[in-house]
């Protein structure tokens, strides 16, 4: 069985993030970029499902920037076996997206496709489902477990109201949720290894993918500050605080 | 002049909380775009909710459609009815919960548009607020696409009014597609205490609480006092000390209650993501940095092991 993961360039989690003055967006100068955290569990559950025996070959792909290569060979030191990125510069909506990653299944036709539930830059959480609509594949969205039942794949999905099992004939689209697995540290000689794999790039107009925004941010502002609150010296002083100035019990 | 859809989330009888919000942000948007708003509810059997949306003051028509294939909300039937039925709408909104986050960016795409995430605001009939960088930046995004298909956030709306309408019910239906996904079991929560998103107090806890045990007699016995709903971190699913429905942020639910109390909780941006448009947020942990006391209205500096049940003492008094 062949997986196909996708990994989103982000800025790192741990960034503090500042909108620009003007407005046009966010400042992304010298911040730290990383792996999608999402992905990069998506990445783990691709390695896991091969160290099983599951899955013969990985192949990861980013839509991004050159610089996504970084991302891509932190894909491979993880255990991916080769990567292809899509060349693109600035924001690419989830839609043209989800088609890049179409016209890749087509010609790789893998038998599984993970990708993270949502990215942190955007926080749109789309590609995945888009991706199996296009596909007319079955999706297994926020997924905590897999596991692989009489052909099909049992996933386990986080839902608001605790979890839901799901199963899918393959081909599929999941989406990982954090609690799927947690990733492994890369170890150096895994890094040097990387650096030898295969990584082939692309360009949507090679793969015939009109990639034109549908959507136009008119701003970016900081979000509403709280007020600045006080520290009270004891709960004593803490209930009668919420009762009498606060009166919220 | 376009008129606005609503797919609605029901549990079978009646409209979910979040759904009531998102049909109010539709009367927005329908205002905007000059049209009527209508309602899907989908389901195995669906009837009695659809007569609930109906009786809801504002809505001009609700779409009934019952098949077994929609009983469990799987998405890939839902996705090719509402594609089939939806495409002349100017507008197709949904929940921001787990089950419109998987159902519509899949309508979206077999639309051939884009979607617009977690709305918080709506500006004009093609133009919407939205949080970005786990709400550390909102965006106005203005949209192109002939259908604007959003998902809403329960929190930044008020719930519509359930009564007072007489709203038309009309059979809908559609080819199903070849049923490729299947719906196994759900293992759901049981609890008496409140919803978590739709409380007026809730308590969680974080990592600092130490073990499931603790959760317990602290955190859950707190919220018992207060009649509040149990909330928690990432760390402190993760840590299994609650269920993972429980989680509050980025990843997790968005809440704004009138009272929130974070008990051993840092205050990692995505878990403020979740709470802060709470009215009061209150803090208690023995950490005087922690980042928590940065939203914090009311900060106590203390060890939970002693403040949680002192406290749960106080309000006894
Ligand atoms: C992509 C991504 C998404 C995420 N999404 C979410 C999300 O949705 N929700 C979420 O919550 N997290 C999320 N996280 C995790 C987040 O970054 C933090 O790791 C997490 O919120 C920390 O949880 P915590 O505050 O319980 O634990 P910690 O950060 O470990 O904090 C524990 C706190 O408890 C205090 N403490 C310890 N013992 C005591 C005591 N006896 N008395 C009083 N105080 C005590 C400590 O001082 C400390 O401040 C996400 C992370 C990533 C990377």
């Amino acid at each position: 069985m062949k997986a196909l993961v996708a990994v989103k360039r982000v800025v790192d989690y741990n960034a503090t993030i500042l909108v620009k003055a003007d407005g046009s967006g966010i400042d992304t100068n010298n911040l730290k970029f990383s792996i999608n955290p999402f992905d990069e569990v998506a990445v783990e559950e691709a390695v896991r499902l091969k160290e099983a025996g599951m899955v013969s070959e990985i192949v990861v792909v980013s839509i991004g920037p050159a610089q996504a290569q970084d991302t891509l060979r932190n894909a491979l030191a993880m255990g991916g076996d080769r990567a292809i990125l899509v060349t693109v510069d600035g924001d690419v909506e989830p839609l043209a997206v989800a088609k890049l990653l179409r016209a890749v299944v087509e010609s790789e036709k893998p038998d599984l496709v993970i990708l993270g539930k949502q990215a942190i830059d955007g926080d749109c959480n789309q590609t995945g489902q888009m991706l199996a609509a296009l596909l007319g594949w079955p999706q297994g969205t926020f997924a905590s477990a897999l596991a692989f039942k009489d052909g099909e794949l049992n996933v386990i999905r986080e839902i608001d109201s605790g979890n839901e099992t799901v199963s899918l004939q393959l081909p599929a689209v999941i989406t990982a949720d954090l609690r799927l697995n947690t990733p492994r540290y890369v170890s150096l000689p895994n890094i040097m290894k990387a650096k030898k794999k295969p990584l082939a790039t692309t360009t949507p107009a090679t793969l015939g993918v009109d990639v034109a925004a549908r959507q136009r941010v008119l701003k970016v502002e900081p979000p509403a500050k709280r007020k600045a609150g006080i520290k009270v010296g004891s709960v004593a002083e803490l209930v009668a605080k919420l009762k009498n100035e606060a009166k919220v019990i | 002049m376009a008129h606005v859809l609503v797919i609605a989330e029901h549990d079978g009888a009646g409209l979910q909380a979040a759904s009531l919000c998102t049909i109010s942000a539709s009367f927005q948007l329908a205002k905007a775009q000059g049209g009527e708003v209508h309602v899907l509810v989908a389901g195995g059997s669906a009837r009695q909710a659809a007569e609930a949306a109906a009786k809801i003051d504002g809505v001009a028509k609700v779409l009934l459609a019952e098949g077994d294939s929609y009983a469990h909300g799987l998405a890939e039937p839902l996705a090719a009815l509402v594609a089939e039925i939806g495409g002349g709408y100017g507008a197709i909104l949904s929940p921001a919960t787990s089950f419109g986050k998987n159902l519509s960016p899949r309508i979206a795409a077999l639309l051939d548009v884009g979607q617009l995430s977690d709305i918080i605001g709506i500006v004009s009939a093609d133009t919407f607020i939205r949080p970005i960088y786990a709400g550390n930046a909102v965006a106005t995004v203005q949209s192109s696409d002939c259908v604007k298909m959003v998902t809403v956030r329960a929190t930044a709306f008020e719930p519509a009014k359930a009564d007072g309408g007489h709203a038309v019910i009309e059979a809908v239906s559609a080819a199903v597609p070849d049923a490729r996904s299947r719906f196994i079991d759900q293992q759901l929560s049981k609890s008496l205490r409140p919803e978590l998103t739709a409380a007026r107090v809730v308590v969680a806890g974080g990592r600092g609480i130490g073990s499931a045990e603790n959760f317990k007699t602290l955190i859950e016995a707190l919220a018992d006092k207060l009649g509040a709903a149990v909330g928690a971190t990432r760390a402190a699913v993760d840590a299994g000390f609650t269920a993972n429905e429980l989680q509050i942020g980025q990843t997790g639910k968005i809440i704004a209650p009138e009272l929130y109390i974070a008990a051993g909780v840092s205050g990692a941006i995505q878990h403020v993501a979740g709470i802060k448009d709470s009215k009061v947020i209150v803090a208690i942990n023995k950490d005087e940095e922690a980042l928590i006391f940065q939203v914090a209205d009311y900060g106590l500096v203390a060890d939970i092991n002693q403040a949680l049940p002192e406290l749960c003492a106080e309000l006894s008094k």
